[in-house]
């Protein structure tokens, strides 16, 4: 069974990070990042062509992670593949001994490194999840057995600080309806709008793993609130870093704030240090939870 | 109707280079292209004045009723035989429908003048948005009448995806997005569908090539009486 899956069932507070997969097929940088967080948190996601920009299949990377002695979060989005290829690698990632995975839409190519591609899209989130839930109980989406089924954790993003709320947080709870274990949220800016949104979400039967983004500097700022999807930073945040005398500093204070705020909302942190791996070892000592 | 927009000058001068067209005939579309903007009687004068410009003589030019329907472009065919006959090329200012069709009545070398971009609604004069993209497994009636396949760039039939940020579309953020028009709408009409998953789209439905034959009462292109899993009247795949 997942680790991660155990850890929240029993109620445990949880930490999870992330690496990304190379460009290329030398995988060292990532194991570097690896081998500094894999010992401070309980599972990693390994994203899959993050920001629709062209890396190493997370497939493979996962399976790295796991040779490695760590537990990783197969990432799957629904923008490169179609729906023979998106079961064909839930198969594999089973076989590949993955445990964890994390379903998600993906950004659209337009926004990418290749943004002449054809964005796939032909099965949603939604959609996948339940396809997903029912591998898990031996059967594909034509309502086969198949010959041996997944016994993946089923994970999903969820978003709550979107507004309108009450559409956003609909489509969460059609994602959880539909099989979706645990969510890893988008970066948690506004802690009570988040302790609301869990509160949502909860009874419906989900696991809540709050996002934590490191703003480490007015540059990643300006790359949010221009560039990313599905998130702002609040001026009074952006503002805090920058007129910090060394904004980096400051933004692993705010991250321990963040972390130590959110312990008693959520089911865990997935933090994400945009690169500066060692800040996650002092952030989470920091909030007292390593 | 069908949209279409200017298609690059240089590559069309490129494509009579290549059959030495020093006189070219141009055909346009009194339906759509007409509507359009691109392929009525105004734009083919001024597509015979820049050819005039080049040094290429316009032997003559016709706009036909509707340049897809084979019949009337034939008829057209005929009535210019003459000019048709002293061109080395014919330039077709329609959709690529026409463009096949006038390229199928006569034996000359035929090229498009325009491309074709999508089905539109007409907004007001001049303003054209696609709206449906004929993919022939309708979800209308599960989405409040607004259609995700076309509306969301990423044609989710469930949404909002994460990069919707106050009401508006990651990709087209100057658009309000999809589906939260979607679930507003469905609440405003008391419909409880926003509450269950659309399921995943039949894409069988839509493969190519199309085809409809009412005076045989069916559908064409059957090769297999019925392809395992595909509709009716569906070749294998």
């Amino acid at each position: 069974m997942s680790r991660l899956r155990e850890l929240l069932e029993r109620g445990e507070f949880v930490v999870t990070g992330e690496v990304a997969p190379p460009l290329g097929t030398d995988m060292s940088a990532m194991m570097r990042s690896v081998a500094v967080l894999g010992p401070v948190t309980d599972a990693l996601n390994v994203t899959d062509n993050q920001g629709a920009t062209l890396h190493l299949s997370s497939l493979a990377a996962s399976r790295a992670v796991l040779e490695a002695g760590f537990e990783p979060i197969f990432q799957q989005t629904c923008r490169d593949r179609n729906r023979l290829a998106l079961q064909s690698d839930l198969l594999a990632a089973a076989t590949l001994g993955l445990q964890n995975v994390l379903i998600v839409t993906g950004d659209d190519p337009r926004g990418g490194d290749h943004p002449q591609a054809k964005g796939v899209f032909d099965l949603d989130s939604s959609q996948l999840i339940e396809i997903a839930t029912g591998m898990n109980d031996g059967r594909d989406m034509l309502g086969r057995e198949m010959a041996g089924g997944t016994d993946l954790y089923i994970g999903a993003a969820a978003f709550p600080e979107a507004e309108p709320f009450d559409i956003q947080s609909a489509r969460a709870i059609r994602k959880i309806e539909a099989g979706a274990r645990f969510f890893q949220t988008q970066a948690v800016m506004d802690v009570e709008r988040f302790a609301q949104a869990v509160e949502a979400w909860r009874p419906h039967g989900v696991k809540v793993i709050a996002g934590i983004l490191l703003l480490k500097s007015p540059r990643v700022i300006d790359f949010i609130n221009t560039r990313l999807a599905g998130l702002m930073v609040p001026d009074d945040l952006a503002e805090r870093i920058r007129s910090a005398g060394d904004p980096f500093e400051e933004s692993v204070r705010l991250a321990i704030e963040q972390v130590r705020a959110v312990r008693e909302i959520a089911d865990g942190v997935h933090i994400m240090p945009l690169g500066a791996d060692e800040a996650v070892v002092r952030i989470l000592e920091g909030a007292g939870i390593r | 109707m069908i949209i279409t927009k200017p298609r690059e000058w240089e590559r069309i001068l490129r494509n009579l280079d290549e059959v030495h067209a020093r006189t070219v005939f141009i055909m346009g579309c009194g339906q759509c292209a007409t509507v359009a903007h691109t392929g009525g009687e105004t734009e083919i004068l001024e597509a015979k004045t820049r050819l005039e410009a080049e040094g290429r003589r316009v032997t003559g030019w016709a706009v036909g009723e509707v340049a897809c329907h084979s019949g009337g472009t034939r008829l057209e065919a005929r009535r210019n035989s003459g000019s048709i006959e002293d061109a080395d090329a014919v330039l077709v200012l329609s959709c690529g429908a026409g463009v096949q069709t006038v390229a199928d009545a006569m034996s000359k070398p035929v090229f498009p003048g325009l491309e074709s971009v999508f089905l539109g609604n007409v907004v007001r004069h001049g303003v054209f948005e696609e709206r449906c993209q004929m993919c022939g497994d309708c979800v209308l009636d599960l989405t409040g009448g607004i259609c995700p396949v076309t509306t969301c760039p990423k044609g989710l039939l469930n949404g909002p995806c994460g990069g919707m940020w106050d009401g508006m579309c990651e990709v087209l953020t100057d658009r309000e997005c999809t589906h939260v028009r979607i679930q507003r709408r469905l609440a405003e009409q008391g419909r409880v569908a926003a509450h269950t998953i659309v399921p995943p789209k039949d894409f069988s439905a839509k493969l190519k090539p199309g085809s409809v034959n009412l005076r045989e009462g069916r559908e064409r292109g059957r090769r297999k009486p019925s392809a395992p899993g595909g509709p009716e009247g569906e070749g294998g795949r």
